[in-house]
């Protein structure tokens, strides 16, 4: 891919900003204290256990669930300047599969933010959405329903819809969840191609194993922010057992009094 | 046809109540699809259910049948089930049905007392509420360009309009909004908000159907025409409008029916709704039940011919000729000879006995005995079987080795299987 100086995220500011954030599911909280500064042009990822509130994070920075306290800046401004700049790739599991829309109407999605309300996509948009579909290599299903598809040519769907979204910023939801592994080389593959071209990705990702050779900065979660920078800084064994060693019962118990008083 | 015979009979009067009930089915259809795709099919219901307390309060609120005021509360209060089932929901930790159903039907019940305090005052029958009065609709008429329309067929086309406008401007919201949420928030095409918007339609047209149909069609129209097109195609834009068709024939042939049987037309629309998606259950083309059925039978009719030619070709490999195998490949006598006749249809079986396979035949059973025999040496030599598990279990995977597979199979397999058999090559 062109390295394209003149694409409006491609600076040298932080791509995100997470000051002091605190989110709260059901008055319990889930995330405390997140103080965050993810770099641009990098892969990143975002590894903890379950319940570390990994999705919640990015969630959170993408407005979709409220912070109890704390703010967000993305490219140096509020969310709701820079949402052009964001693309997003939720969990495979979080849609319904049987919706009556093909692959490529579904990638077509991606070009919908950039339309605005009421206009329609147009010629541009689905040429657009087709070349996503080939560079994920998936031009032969453009016209099948989706719930037709294999879990890892899903995952293949989503990734070119986020292609056709043309961001500057990513955010992936365990984009390797479930994917075969001619799936997940051809993904980190478009991935890489991504930060050739000046484009920031954070994916929340569970296999420790591959964090070295596929991200270039880590951000270690449990509950609370752990550690975070580059995986030659950040990715040390003693960071992973402060991140994975054992629960976090004194948190954890937090969360649940705070739950209990405010209940 | 008997519905052209009938059709051919129908005064003007059947022609309007017809145009009102086919008006009104396809503007609630309309929202109901999304409600469908959405798995909010019951919130439609709880709409619909909770608008009486909204008109039997408007009405005792300012004492006036003034329909703009009735069209207030009850939208009002449609609005505050859809709400209040959502914050008790999230809140309150209430299973979403739950929530729902204890909501509209506790408004419901309101919506009986208030209307039987107000009955005291106005003739406001909560008969009509249920079946509504497409029977007598051409006696209230406007006059529209010289020509007396019913007054309801006229705000009915008002919301039809008004329905098809908004989903035809907001298609690519919804559409985004339905499927993915998340995404759709993210790109600044607020969830929340394009809920209440579909929300407020459902309302606003339950609101403005329930005087002509009552609760039984508008409950119906939302759900069921979505659901049925849901099972014909698998493309959005295709479902609106197989839903608007499905809408529209449910009026015109359940006010035949009602008009033969001499019963409720809003009751008799509803019920020909039902029966339209109990058919499409049946005989949809790919989520059918007919259709998977049909499926299953000429697969089974395939396995038999298959096992006949696989049989076959063994026999002609060994030169031996005996009966008894083709018994053994398959038991059932009626089924074998079944088998040998389409196999002899289709030019793979000499006509005369004793069973021969012709030059086309032994190329397709050297396909099967390959792929049979093929398999056999991957469970043997990937999976570590021991070759008496090897048979039973290729008979079956045979008949479902796609080419591509085949080819991955044969790419570094040895001339014979782990019986010591040659596999048999690709052409003969």
């Amino acid at each position: 891919m062109i390295i394209d100086r003149s694409h409006p995220g491609v600076t040298t500011e932080p791509a995100v900003e997470v000051h002091d954030c605190t989110v709260a599911y059901d008055r319990r909280p889930v995330l405390w204290d997140v103080d965050l500064l993810l770099p641009p042009r990098r892969l990143i990822a975002i590894v903890g256990p379950n319940g570390a509130g990994k999705s919640t994070l990015l969630k959170a920075i993408l407005g979709l669930v409220p912070l109890a306290s704390g703010k967000v800046e993305v490219f140096g401004k509020p969310l709701r300047q820079a949402r052009h700049l964001v693309g997003y790739v939720p969990q495979r599991e979080s849609v319904d599969w049987d919706f009556p829309v093909s692959a490529l109407d579904v990638v077509l999605m991606g070009r919908y933010g950039r339309l605005g309300w009421v206009r329609r996509p147009g010629s541009a948009d689905r040429r657009a959405a087709r070349e996503a579909l080939e560079k994920v290599g998936m031009s032969a299903c453009a016209d099948r329903q989706i719930s037709q598809l294999s879990g890892g040519q899903q995952q293949r769907v989503f990734l070119a819809r986020a292609l056709a979204q043309d961001a500057s910023l990513y955010f992936m939801d365990e984009p390797f969840a479930g994917v075969d592994a001619a799936t997940e080389k051809a993904m980190v593959t478009v991935l890489r191609g991504l930060r050739e071209g000046g484009r920031t990705v954070v994916a929340v990702h569970h296999d420790l194993q591959t964090v070295p050779e596929y991200f270039d900065h880590v951000v270690l979660l449990n509950m609370r922010l752990v550690a975070a920078g580059p995986v030659g800084e950040a990715f040390t064994p003693a960071n992973l057992h402060k991140t994975y060693g054992g629960r976090l019962t004194i948190l954890d118990e937090a969360a649940e009094a705070v739950r209990r008083a405010r209940g | 046809m008997s519905a052209t015979v009938a059709a051919a009979f129908l005064r003007p009067d059947d022609w309007w109540t017809i145009a009102t009930a086919a008006v009104c089915s396809v503007a609630c259809a309309i929202p109901g699809c999304f409600l469908v795709l959405r798995r909010q099919s019951l919130l439609g219901d709880a709409i619909s259910h909770a608008i009486l307390p909204g008109l039997a309060g408007a009405f005792l609120l300012t004492g006036s049948r003034d329909p703009w005021w009735m069209l207030l509360g009850a939208g009002a209060v449609g609005l505050a089930t859809a709400a209040l089932s959502g914050v008790l929901h999230r809140r309150g930790r209430v299973p979403p049905d739950a929530a729902m159903g204890v909501v509209f039907s506790v408004f419901f019940a309101l919506g009986v007392v208030l209307i039987s305090l107000a009955a005291a005052r106005v003739d406001l029958d909560p008969g009509c509420v249920l079946y509504g009065t497409l029977e007598i609709v051409a006696f209230d008429t406007l006059s529209v360009a010289g020509v007396e329309v019913p007054r309801v067929l006229v705000t009915l086309s008002v919301v039809l309009l008004v329905n098809a406008a908004l989903v035809a401007a907001f298609f690519k919201e919804l559409k985004v909004a339905s499927f993915d949420p998340a995404l759709a928030t993210a790109m600044g095409f607020s969830a929340g908000l394009i809920h209440y918007a579909l929300m407020t339609a459902t309302a606003a047209t339950a609101v403005v159907s329930f005087e002509a149909v009552g609760s039984v069609l508008v409950v119906a129209m939302l759900v069921a025409p979505g659901a049925t097109a849901h099972l014909l195609t698998d493309r959005l834009g295709r479902l609106v409008a197989i839903a608007c068709l499905s809408a529209g024939l449910s009026a015109f042939v359940g006010y035949l029916v009602a008009l033969g049987l001499n019963t409720s037309v809003a009751g008799s629309v509803a019920t020909i709704a039902g029966g339209q998606f109990l058919l499409a259950v049946l005989l949809a083309p790919r989520h059918g039940v007919g259709a998977r059925a049909v499926a299953r039978r000429l697969l089974s009719l395939r396995i038999d011919r298959e096992d006949v030619l696989g049989t076959l070709y063994r026999r002609h490999e060994s030169g031996a000729a005996s009966g008894a195998e083709l018994a053994w490949a398959i038991p059932d006598p009626r089924r074998a000879a079944r088998a040998v006749r389409a196999l002899r249809r289709r030019g793979l079986l000499e006509r005369a006995d004793p069973l021969r396979l012709t030059p086309a035949g032994l190329d397709a059973a050297r396909g099967v005995v390959r792929t049979h025999r093929l398999w056999e040496t991957f469970l043997s030599r990937e999976l570590g079987l021991p070759l008496d598990h090897l048979h039973e279990a290729s008979h079956r995977a045979e008949h479902f080795i796609s080419p591509e597979i085949q080819r991955r199979l044969s790419a570094d397999s040895p001339d014979t299987d782990p019986h010591g058999k040659r596999i048999p090559p690709r052409e003969g």
